[in-house]
């Protein structure tokens, strides 16, 4: 089951944003996010925003993967009358789902081919979309590198294949690796695999297995996720009839800790909470527009967006997404502009997670005693403390959360 | 907690301004009121355990008498408080007038009937309720036969001199076993298993002739009707708009309402604003004679200007001797309550006093906790005061309260020859200074199916119990009769109880002095510190399974923390039991949760909200649900 949408307040009906809003555009990158809501089965443990088939019903009124490229277009040009021609041109691109990569490559180029015709795509963008092992080929993936696509995030989750089972994964072991291989042949420079540990029934060296195997595939960047049992999901309710266990925070502590070591041994630096690059350049600049509360518009449905303080997000079903842009209605389903309490969480949040981290600058008077007893608790590092700058250590990455309600507290 | 009686409160609120819902007709038995011959009155009570059926007999009564027309009863007239029809439990019954024509002798009589809580907690009440009669009604569901506080009620009336009438009450059950019965009560009060009544309470079946039974048998009172008037208070309750009502029984003398009347207890004179009979309303009448039951009004506010069990009498032309039995009430447990949300505390001061106005057992003076913050410690007659009383301030004030494991009173002599009474652990004397301690006892009754004594026996010694004597009520039924620290008592005896006996145990208690004990305070520390919300006098011999219980529920209810919490149990400086919470190592959303910005936010914001309702012991968060779970005795303690 999809998660639900955050409760706001009504989004005008054509989606006009309040021009403080927009005046701060030119400030900092700005960034599309393209959401791709099927996939062809849902695996158990995952509340994103996204459909199968058979959920979607067919006959009228269905919403259907072959006409969805034209939907998103009529989002992109929406977006063109909404944001001023002093909006930057676009430094990254994002298409995740839900599945991509179910879409023909050729409706992925048109999509790219839209925004960079109404907004202008930069030199040297990063143009990433998601992957599930089992959609791509080569002659695919080259279709997609053809089109500008610069960056692959393929979805590997695990190499044992009694996890990738209780995962409800459909691609075999090795499949991820080969998708990766295929990448590198098909000319992509920028390559990630997606990683969950703490998976019921994975053990240490389960865990091993997947870092050493995603490692040896060559990529350039490891996002390693750890398990959550979202509400309303097929996993959460085993877990709830006790038919598996819930992880357990000490084990994902471990496992944290393992890919840590490990991915640095390999030479991977962390530079978010869950994310590791080799090189500065093979960090994921989209990523890091949310984490610096930078400026995005996400088309498609349930999509969020932010611009300049407003954040909005769109109706979740693909069906009512389509309708409303049908009528050339905005699909924003609800907003918030956010007040200065929530600037100031958000603040912290957000880029306490990165290896940047945040000046002390940043910080108010109550923050600042907070930080100092974090860095006595070595959740906080004292080298960068002592420069002026709030970064997390190991420990303090895995209760970033905590840190985080302290420094605002 | 004790649920095995017909509750009320001292504190029960009397509702008198309702709009009359009945035609009480002009009846010469009220009319007459002020003049009645005692000859003529017969004053009685109804001794029943609960759901046995005492208000479906009391409705009964008021219908065949006429007070209470057939067209407008509604079930269980005398039982009014909303919080009494929800649990179907008597807290507060009242007292009414009612005519009777015998059917016996053709003589027509004046009747009253009083009502007697039920409960442990009350005896004293009780005992000044049947100190109003001259007889009672001994009323046993025939389908279950007697419990253990109509018994020790049945006691009392007998010690009373009180003549029994001993009913069985819902014969039309077919579960009914009315001779079994009969023959159980025969046996226990010395009768004839055919002097035993047979009635359904239900479909009226015999309660004509238990009225005229009650006129045949019971004696008219006598008293000196031209003696300086005296009148024995059995109630007082609080109305928000009339002030105190007091209810008397005229021993001597008249009582008229153009007298002043004078407190024999305090000396405190009063004008008499009205003077009444209950039937079923409030009726005015012109005063009330010797052995009359009724109620007057003298305009005050709080009930403990006008005493249960006080003497009324004539300010001009007192009586010299007042009547005996009089007694101050005295808590017994103590409990400290606190307001969840600390900005409380006014309106919990507030709320007290409104209850104290109509509740002359309860106590209160400000206590401050570290852990708990600002809030009362309260002296209440029992546990079920106790639970009556936090249970009105949590529904009718709308309060959030927590309230600390209830205690007793202990008297401690210290080396130094001085005494000190105990009513709160965090004033136990340490240090080592205590000679000697005394704790109180009580006399404990229960009565259970005979399959059940091995199992009732075990509790009572493991709560260091002295057996007083077996009796077989009949072949299959028991009275145990022990002598137990109430202190043992007050922590979850009764529900222990019910569950060994698979709920078919009844008990009654009364005190009985105090013993010599060998008490230790436990504490409980949290990083070092003690939380005094959680410390306990407690026998030495059960310390440690108390520690090693506290400790252990603590560690589960309290949330990992930054760093590693240690719980410790100690007496003194010597450790007994202790449990380790191990610091807690993940607490991030690690997951891909794209541009989902507020969702996350949103969530922090809670968690920092729920934050606030933490409560710090040092640097320790400890959320008050963890107080309330940890204080309550029971023994599952949900998982954090
Ligand atoms: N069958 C039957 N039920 C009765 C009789 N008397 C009372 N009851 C029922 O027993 C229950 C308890 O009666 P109630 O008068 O409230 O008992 P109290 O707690 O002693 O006041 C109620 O459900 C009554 O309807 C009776 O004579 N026969
Ligand atoms: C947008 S999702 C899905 C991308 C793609 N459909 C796939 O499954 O490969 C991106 C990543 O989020 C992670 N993820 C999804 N649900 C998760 C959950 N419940 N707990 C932890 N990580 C999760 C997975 O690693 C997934 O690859
Ligand atoms: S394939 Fe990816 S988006 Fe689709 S259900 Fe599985 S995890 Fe979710
Ligand atoms: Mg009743």
């Amino acid at each position: 089951m999809p998660s639900s949408l955050p409760d706001g307040d009504p989004a005008p009906t054509d989606g006009r944003l309040p021009e403080s809003a927009l005046s701060t555009l030119g400030r900092t990158p700005f960034g599309f996010y393209v959401h791709v809501p099927f996939c062809t089965t849902r695996c158990g443990y995952c509340d994103f925003n996204t459909y199968t088939a058979q959920e979607l019903g067919q006959g009228a009124g269905s919403v259907s993967q072959g006409t969805y490229a034209d939907t998103v277009i009529a989002e992109i040009r929406m977006a063109r009358e909404i944001l001023p021609a002093s909006t930057p041109p676009v430094s990254t691109v994002f298409v995740g789902g839900g599945t991509p990569t179910l879409l023909p490559a050729e409706h992925l180029a048109l999509i790219l081919r839209e925004i960079d015709a109404q907004f202008g795509i930069a030199p040297g963008a990063e143009i990433t979309t998601e992957a599930n092992p089992e959609t791509v080929s080569q002659a695919y993936l080259e279709h997609l590198r053809a089109a500008g696509f610069t960056r692959l995030s393929i979805g590997m989750q695990s190499a044992a294949a009694h996890v990738l089972q209780v995962l409800d994964r459909v691609h075999t072991p090795g499949r991820a690796q080969q998708a990766v291989a295929e990448a590198r042949a098909a000319g992509f420079e920028h390559i990630n695999l997606d990683l969950i540990y703490g998976s019921p029934k994975e053990t240490d060296a389960d865990w091993q297995l997947s870092l050493d195997s995603a490692i040896a595939a060559g990529p350039d960047h490891v996002s390693a996720y750890a398990l959550i049992v979202e509400e309303g999901t097929a996993l959460a309710r085993q877990v709830a009839r006790g038919i598996v266990p819930a992880p357990d925070d000490d084990v994902l502590a471990d496992r944290y800790v393992q890919a840590d070591e490990t991915l640095r041994r390999a030479g991977f630096d962390w530079y978010e909470v869950s994310n590791w690059a080799r090189t500065p350049a093979a960090q994921c600049a989209h990523n890091m527009l949310y984490w610096r509360n930078h400026n995005w518009w996400g088309i498609g449905p349930g999509a969020h967006s932010h611009v300049g303080g407003v954040r909005w997000w769109n109706v979740k079903h693909p069906a009512s997404y389509a309708q409303r842009l049908a009528e050339a209605v905005s699909p924003a389903a609800g907003r918030e502009t956010l007040g200065p309490d929530s600037r100031l969480m958000e603040h912290n949040m957000l880029p306490v997670r990165l290896r940047e981290g945040i000046g002390i600058s940043e910080l108010s008077q109550q923050g600042l005693i907070r930080a100092q007893e974090a860095v006595g608790r070595q959740l906080i590092d004292r080298q960068m403390w002592d420069l002026g700058r709030i970064v997390l250590t190991q420990r303090g990455r895995l209760l970033a959360d905590a840190v985080v309600r302290d420094l605002v507290a | 907690m004790d649920r095995h009686a017909a509750r009320r409160a001292p504190g029960g609120q009397q509702v008198s301004t309702q709009p009359l819902t009945t035609e009480s007709r002009p009846l010469s038995a009220s009319s007459a009121a002020g003049r009645t011959d005692p000859a003529r009155i017969r004053n009685f009570c109804i001794i029943a355990h609960i759901d046995h059926g005492k208000s479906t007999l009391a409705d009964r009564m008021l219908q065949l008498t006429g007070v209470v027309d057939a067209r407008h009863a509604r079930a269980q007239y005398l039982d009014r408080m909303d919080i009494e029809r929800e649990r179907g439990i008597t807290i507060k019954a009242q007292n009414v007038r009612m005519p009777w024509t015998s059917g016996i002798d053709g003589t027509e009589y004046v009747l009253h009937m009083i009502d007697t809580p039920g409960h442990v907690d009350f005896t004293y009440e009780v005992s000044r309720s049947l100190a109003a009669c001259e007889g009672a009604v001994l009323l046993v569901d025939a389908a279950q036969g007697i419990e253990a506080q109509t018994l020790a009620n049945l006691y009392l009336a007998l010690e009373n001199n009180l003549t029994i009438i001993p009913v069985l009450n819902k014969i039309d059950l077919p579960a009914a076993q009315p001779d079994r019965y009969a023959a159980e009560i025969a046996h226990i009060i010395g009768c004839d298993p055919d002097d035993v009544l047979r009635v359904s309470a239900k479909t009226g079946q015999g309660v004509d002739q238990l009225l005229d039974v009650v006129c045949r048998e019971i004696p008219a009172p006598v008293g000196e009707a031209d003696a300086p008037s005296r009148a024995m208070i059995f109630d007082s309750v609080y109305d928000i708009y009339r002030g105190v009502i007091t209810y008397i029984r005229v021993i001597d003398g008249h009582i008229t309402p153009r007298q002043r009347i004078k407190m024999m207890s305090t000396g405190a004179v009063h004008e008499l604003l009205e003077v009444g009979v209950i039937s079923p309303e409030p009726l005015p009448t012109q005063g009330l004679s010797v052995g009359e039951v009724g109620y007057l009004i003298t305009g005050v506010k709080d009930v403990r200007l006008s005493r249960v069990g006080d003497t009324v009498t004539d300010a001009i032309k007192p009586a010299t001797t007042a009547l005996g039995g009089y007694a101050d009430p005295k808590p017994m447990v103590f409990s400290g309550l606190f307001p969840i949300d600390g900005s409380d505390y006014p309106l919990l001061r507030d709320a007290l006093d409104r209850l104290q106005l109509n509740d002359a057992a309860l106590v209160y003076e400000p206590e401050s906790s570290a852990a708990l913050g600002f809030g009362f410690r309260c002296g209440f007659l029992g546990l079920l005061h106790l639970e009556i009383t936090r249970d009105r301030l949590e529904r009718e004030f709308n309060l959030e309260l927590i309230s600390t494991a209830p205690n007793v009173v202990n008297r401690v002599i210290l080396e130094n020859g001085e005494e000190q009474i105990v009513t709160n652990p965090s004033d136990w004397p340490g240090g080592g200074r205590i000679a000697q301690i005394f704790e109180p006892i009580a006399k404990c009754m229960v009565i259970a199916p005979s399959e059940y004594i091995g199992a009732i026996m075990e509790l009572c010694q493991n709560r260091r119990g002295t057996l007083g004597g077996i009796d077989y009520l009949s072949e299959s039924r028991v009275e145990l009769r022990y002598t137990l620290p109430l202190a043992e008592i007050i922590f979850d005896f009764f529900d222990q109880l019910k569950s060994r006996t698979r709920g078919y145990a009844s008990l009654d208690y009364e005190l009985a002095g105090e013993q010599q004990a060998e008490l230790v305070k436990v504490d409980i520390l949290l990083q070092g510190e003690a939380v005094d919300a959680f410390s306990s006098i407690i026998h030495k011999d059960k310390a440690f399974a108390y520690g090693t219980s506290m400790t252990g529920k603590l560690r589960k209810l309290i949330p990992r923390q930054q760093f590693e919490v240690p719980i410790q149990a100690a007496i003194g400086a010597r450790v007994i039991a202790r449990e380790n919470i191990s610091a807690i190592r993940k607490d991030v959303l690690a997951k891909c949760y794209g541009g989902d910005i507020t969702r996350k936010r949103k969530l922090l914001e809670k968690q920092k909200e729920g934050k606030k309702r933490m409560k710090m012991v040092g640097r320790v968060e400890v959320p008050q649900e963890a107080f309330i779970a940890a204080l309550s005795s029971d023994e599952d303690v949900p998982k954090k």
